[in-house]
């Protein structure tokens, strides 16, 4: 669809930039090295003939088993030019630190607060490094695959009151 | 301390027969009273929401049973609607919600996922909001129809209605009080 857009990328990150395809439904994917993916979206934005203008749809998936561990995705889109790319940045789990692309796009604000959140990959660099949608007092990240499927922290002591389904009591009913 | 059954003596006199039927008829007339007013606030936090709009607006009309004024402060409402999934981060809120609404109060869970957590079985929700605060009717159904929920507010007038009344109800005398 935008081949272009890869070979500009391509030629420009030779090394840090790899591995092109076309993933399903037609995007172009790359992948990108942790410690450029800054540089890599400054680029895009930046450059003429590319202008992704659009704050990228930032998100993390966790392949437990797998070595590196989590992958950080980048979806980003242009406006004015009408095309779309993807960026793959694979995160060992031994050093959960991308750089923040808050500098280029300020809408992935809450999208790499979100990726701490669930998945507890941080960002240095970030203005505002929270939690997005747990609370603070919430231990560990829910998304991730090793997370308890039932892992509930109420917030609150909750009453004790007989489930007809689980059993009595709030200890063991979960 | 002496418990009820000991105060209570083998032969009623004319007079603790009179009090007695005194305070029936004043339960009855405040049961009547309160089933026919249930001043509403409206914990509205998902889909559900709209099915409770359908029940307050026109065509369903809660109006016909007295329930039409929801009140956006707990103070001047008896009935805490809670309607839509209510998660972990929100528990403190509604707790908060529930100590401020004045006595007499009563509770219903709107939907499944107020009632039980519905299918969102996982961290983040609380599993029925009876884990946080008593619930006097649950109305299941994701959403309910506007019709299972005039049912449950029935259920719960009828209730209002079964239950006792005083004209000066003192906090001790009241079940919350003793949890």
């Amino acid at each position: 669809m935008s081949q272009a857009v890869v070979q500009a990328l391509v030629a420009r990150f030779p090394g840090d930039a790899y591995d092109p395809y076309v993933g399903p439904g037609g995007d172009d994917v790359v992948f990108v090295r942790k410690d450029r993916i800054a540089e890599v979206c400054r680029f895009l934005k930046e450059d003429p003939a590319l202008q992704f203008n659009l704050a990228p749809y930032v998100t993390a998936v966790d392949y437990l088993g797998q070595e590196p561990r989590f992958e950080v995705v980048y979806n980003c889109t242009s406006t004015s030019r009408g095309h779309r790319i993807r960026l793959r940045v694979k995160v060992p789990e031994s050093d959960l630190a991308v750089p923040t692309v808050t500098g280029v796009w300020r809408g992935a604000d809450w999208f790499e607060r979100y990726c701490w959140d669930m998945y507890g990959i941080r960002f240095p660099g970030h203005p505002d490094h929270r939690r997005l949608f747990m609370y603070d007092e919430f231990v560990g990240h829910p998304l991730r695959k090793d997370y308890p499927l039932r892992g509930r922290q109420p917030l609150t002591p909750e009453r004790d009151v007989p489930d007809l389904i689980r059993g009595p009591g709030p200890a063991g009913r979960d | 301390m002496p418990s009820a059954i000991d105060i209570v003596p083998a032969v009623a006199t004319r007079r603790e027969e009179a009090t007695g039927f005194f305070q029936n008829l004043v339960s009855k007339g405040l049961g009547w009273a309160r089933k026919n007013s249930l001043w509403q606030y409206p914990f509205v936090t998902a889909c559900c929401g709209m099915e409770y709009m359908s029940v307050a607006s026109a065509r369903y009309d809660i109006a016909r049973f007295g329930a039409e004024v929801p009140r956006f402060s707990p103070r001047q409402a008896d009935l805490l609607l809670v309607v839509g999934t209510v998660n972990c981060k929100q528990a403190p809120i509604l707790q908060r919600i529930y100590e401020q609404l004045a006595e007499p109060k009563w509770v219903i869970a709107f939907g499944v996922c107020a009632s039980s957590g519905g299918f969102y079985d996982n961290y983040a929700t609380v599993q029925g909001i009876d884990r946080l605060v008593p619930v006097d009717v649950y109305i299941p159904g994701c959403p309910p129809r506007p019709e299972q929920v005039l049912d449950g507010l029935m259920l719960l007038q009828k209730k209002v209605q079964a239950q006792q009344h005083k004209l000066i109800d003192r906090l001790p005398a009241h079940p919350a009080a003793g949890e």
